[in-house]
């Protein structure tokens, strides 16, 4: 059993309301920040080796110390709760059942960083979040935790909650960033980094909700006993959001010591793939990381276990390996169609391209409509170097990394699944009514668990 | 850190681009540091304007390699970068045209550009001053690999000088930027996102502002034309001379290039600089207002300063100027040492120009679907949609 740091108290009965929150030790770490510096703050997230957990994984600290600190301009906290990915899902948990989670972790970081106004932006479908947040929001104020001169210290911080209105797109930190200024949420080019230039152009840290939540107990418990938790530069715990074909889909806390195959087949996480079927394909990190045959996500290329870490699953960069991403953890079992999977994959993001730069506004439509094509029954030979072609000169030439995340699972699926794509070229009628299965992706060695 | 940096004297920075040494300002953009440069360096610009703040870095067709960082810091920058947004260091050495990875990745962005494009030039009032033209002709292929049917507007008028055909527009949001800092108020934006966005005034309202007309000149295709202008003329039959007149609105520059055909004033813009972008007086952008463009249509309001210069390679200047002494240079001379990029047999390409089919076998009025190459295949219908608003007028017809 792995030790939980986020979630551990997030099954007690009402401990969404601030009452059982603080009962059960909540707002402790407040207490505890407001002895201490802001930059000591800023030091102990440093040593704790936090990463950012909304997909990027940049180190939390290096983060905050970039933040520029002019004289009498305002600096803002800005916590992204766009979470629109497919698969991942854990931010909506841990404000769902754990709101005072968040908040605590918002007043620690406002303090750090020096902003009096922060925001959480959250996706607009995530509407009840909103309501409880802001519930949560007004409980803090009333027992002295928000508003002006926080516990008789001297600093004042608010917190708003600004509702998305359904984009993706507005995830990325600087379309965020336009967006809550009430503008069309295009990204913007950099530099200038929000870090200097942010909200209102002013400094600006941007973080996720899973890392706000983090620094709670690295202030709570210190840098060193959280850095102790995991392996290398994976430390602490991280929220992963299993789905797809497993016994027991949800959201797991893991310490990032475990193994991708304890993960999925073991009893205390996914439980296993259903029916008694084996294992094909996983996407490890939500729908923009590159997607895995089963015997490469278990073993990396050099014959090591695979281990639910960021360096681990990263081995091998793109040419075996994947990325752990945002955590959302999608399996795939013998019976689904990689070809389709990637066609729905691309039809989101052609959806969510902002349509600002022309390879991907462009060229996620065209991916789309390949996929489409060959998903029917209606494919060339031709359109699988197409797609590959295409996949090519969007990455890297876009101005957010969006245009990256469009092209990454069509890449990977084409890079490990070939075969699968021209069978379904060569058998027009029959990839309409059959699947390809399970081929030579899976693990041989692996005796699938049954259920 | 920048506060800093600004309270030393200015030191030049020295930037190297294709092999080429330059000293410039900090602060000054890859791409402005080229074209100080020249026409042999400087990366295709489709949404950079230098005149418009805020503009460039969305076509991504200037993008460059910058093979070191700085003399601080000489790595190379993994990625290509939009040389339009991104300052030059002392020290970096950028590769433009010498850069294999830049011609594929422009490549691509032509490709790009024109899966959605029409590629009817034939019948576009564009034709002979369009830049995703010359941007093709220098960087493309001579054949698309896309066979899907091209997203369509319907046309649009836009007030009752401008018509806008979204089906044409690159998204270089240059005319969006015109509307926020040269007229009074911008009404007309982009709507909805990805492949289905569009320049657009929501419900078709009327772009009403002295300024507006300078939305025309910025726009590189023919996506916003001139309704005063549209289809009266190729332009290449025109003469175009420099004039100007005493205007009344101090913000008009009164500078204008005035479109002749015989003693016929066609069309009125504003005057050209040699990179497409309108050209600057004492120091500031010369734009003109709408009533010198659009309602001062007589030689007689103007005084003719002469012909306007335009650049040898360039279709306009073509059969005229008869008393000018022509050069028998080759091509290549012509176009300043540049080898033309792309020389092509158009019927070698297109379908409708095939000599095999046989039009008379043809139904009724024909259109492309007529001319599918075997292997292109059914369309879904959804991928059909004409999208835009259609004028009740236009639903009755
Ligand atoms: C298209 C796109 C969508 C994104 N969506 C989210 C999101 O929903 N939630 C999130 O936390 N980060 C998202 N990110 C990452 C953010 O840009 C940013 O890196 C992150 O919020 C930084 O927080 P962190 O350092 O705590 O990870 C997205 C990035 C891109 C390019
Ligand atoms: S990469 Fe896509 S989503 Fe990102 S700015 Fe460009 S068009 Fe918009
Ligand atoms: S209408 Fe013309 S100027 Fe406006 S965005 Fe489209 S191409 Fe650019
Ligand atoms: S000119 Fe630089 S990106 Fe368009």
């Amino acid at each position: 059993m792995s030790k939980k740091l986020l979630l551990d108290k997030a099954h007690i009965d009402g401990i969404r309301y601030f009452d059982v929150y603080r009962r059960e030790g909540g707002y402790h770490s407040v207490e505890k920040a407001f002895e201490m510096s802001p930059a000591e703050i800023t030091d102990e997230v440093k040593k704790s080796g936090l990463r950012g957990r909304g997909g990027a994984g940049f180190p939390t600290g290096l983060k905050w110390s970039f933040l520029a600190k002019p004289e009498g301009v305002p600096r803002y906290l800005v916590c992204n709760a766009d979470e629109s990915e497919p698969g991942t899902f854990k931010d909506r948990y841990l404000m769902e059942f754990i709101p005072h989670l968040l908040i605590e972790g918002m007043i620690v970081s406002s303090y750090a960083l020096g902003s009096n106004t922060s925001y959480i932006y959250i996706r607009g479908e995530y509407a009840w979040i909103a309501d409880i947040l802001e519930e949560a929001i007004a409980e803090a104020r009333k027992k002295g935790f928000l508003g002006k001169n926080i516990l008789g210290k001297g600093f004042d911080c608010e917190i708003v909650v600004h509702r998305g209105a359904g984009a993706y797109i507005c995830g990325e930190e600087t379309a965020l960033l336009e967006s809550l200024e009430g503008k069309r949420g295009n990204p913007r080019i950099k530099p200038p980094f929000p870090a200097v230039k942010g909200l209102w152009n002013c400094p600006t840290v941007v973080n996720n909700v899973e890392t706000i939540a983090a620094v709670v107990p690295i202030i709570n418990d210190g840098a060193d006993a959280y850095s102790k938790i995991g392996i290398g530069k994976s430390t602490g715990t991280k929220l992963i959001s299993a789905c797809g074909n497993i016994n027991k889909p949800g959201v797991y806390e893991i310490d990032m010591t475990i193994s991708v195959e304890e993960f999925i087949f073991s009893d205390e996480y996914c439980g296993g793939i259903p029916n008694g079927k084996r294992l094909k394909a996983c996407i490890p990190g939500g729908s923009s990381v590159p997607i895995l045959p089963a015997n490469l996500l278990l073993t990396t290329a050099k014959g090591d276990k695979r281990l639910m870490n960021y360096e681990s699953l990263s081995d091998g960069g793109f040419a075996t390996g994947t990325m752990m991403g945002s955590g959302g953890f999608i399996v795939l079992d013998e019976d689904q169609c990689v070809v389709k999977h990637t066609y729905t994959l691309a039809h989101f993001y052609r959806h969510e391209s902002c349509g600002q730069c022309s390879p991907c506004r462009e060229g996620t439509a065209w991916l789309d409509k390949l996929l489409r094509k060959i998903e029917e029954g209606r494919g060339e030979m031709s359109d699988i170097d197409l797609l590959w072609d295409v996949q090519r000169r969007i990455e890297g030439n876009t101005i957010c990394p969006l245009g990256d995340a469009a092209a990454w699972p069509v890449a990977a699926a084409i890079r490990h699944f070939r075969d699968e794509f021209e069978w379904h070229v060569l058998n027009p009628e029959k990839c309409l009514r059959e699947n390809y299965g399970l081929a030579h992706y899976a693990d041989p060695l692996h005796i699938p668990v049954a259920n | 850190m920048s506060e800093e940096i600004k309270k030393e004297a200015p030191a030049k920075v020295k930037v190297t681009i294709d092999g080429i040494t330059i000293e410039v300002n900090p602060g000054t953009t890859i791409m402005d540091a080229a074209r100080m440069i020249g026409e042999e360096v400087a990366p295709p610009a489709m949404c950079y304007y230098s005149k418009l703040e805020d503009t460039g870095g969305k076509c991504r067709s200037c993008l460059v390699e910058v093979a070191a960082g700085s003399t601080a810091d000489p790595r190379p920058m993994p990625k290509l970068v939009a040389s339009c947004r991104t300052g030059v260091m002392d020290g970096m050495v950028v590769k433009n045209f010498s850069s294999e990875r830049v011609i594929d990745a422009r490549n691509g962005v032509v490709e790009f550009l024109l899966i959605n494009h029409p590629l009817d030039c034939p019948v576009c009032d564009q034709a002979g001053e369009c830049y995703l033209q010359d941007f093709t002709y220098n960087h493309g292929k001579e054949y698309s690999r896309y066979k899907f049917v091209k997203r369509t507007f319907i046309k649009e008028d836009i007030g009752p000088y401008i018509q806008l055909h979204m089906t044409r527009c690159i998204m270089c949001y240059r005319c969006v930027f015109v509307a926020d800092q040269i007229t009074e108020k911008r009404v007309h934006g982009i709507l909805d996102r990805g492949d289905r966005a569009a320049i657009s005034t929501y419900i078709s309202r009327a772009i009403d502002n002295d300024f507006s007309g300078n939305m025309i000149d910025v726009c590189p295709v023919g996506a916003l034309t001139d309704k005063t202008f549209r289809f009266k003329n190729r332009v290449w039959f025109t003469k175009p001379v420099d004039a100007h007149r005493n205007c009344e609105n101090p913000k008009c520059c009164g500078k204008a290039t005035l479109w002749l055909r015989g003693e016929e004033v066609y069309r009125v813009t504003s005057r050209r600089d040699k990179w497409g972008e309108v050209q600057s007086f004492d120091g500031k952008p010369g734009w003109i207002c709408n009533t010198c463009r659009f309602e001062k249509k007589k030689t007689s309001d103007w005084v003719v300063e002469g012909l306007t210069t335009i650049p040898r390679h360039s279709v306009i200047g073509a059969n005229k100027y008869k008393k000018l002494v022509v050069p028998n240079d080759p091509l290549q001379e012509v176009m300043k040492g540049v080898q033309p990029k792309l020389l092509m047999d158009i019927h070698s390409i297109s379908e409708v120009n095939n000599p095999a089919i046989d039009l008379s076998t043809i139904m009724g009025p024909s259109n492309s679907n007529d001319f599918k190459k075997a292997g292109q295949h059914e369309v879904p219908y959804d991928e059909t949609i004409q999208f835009g608003t259609r004028s009740d007028k236009e639903v009755e017809e």
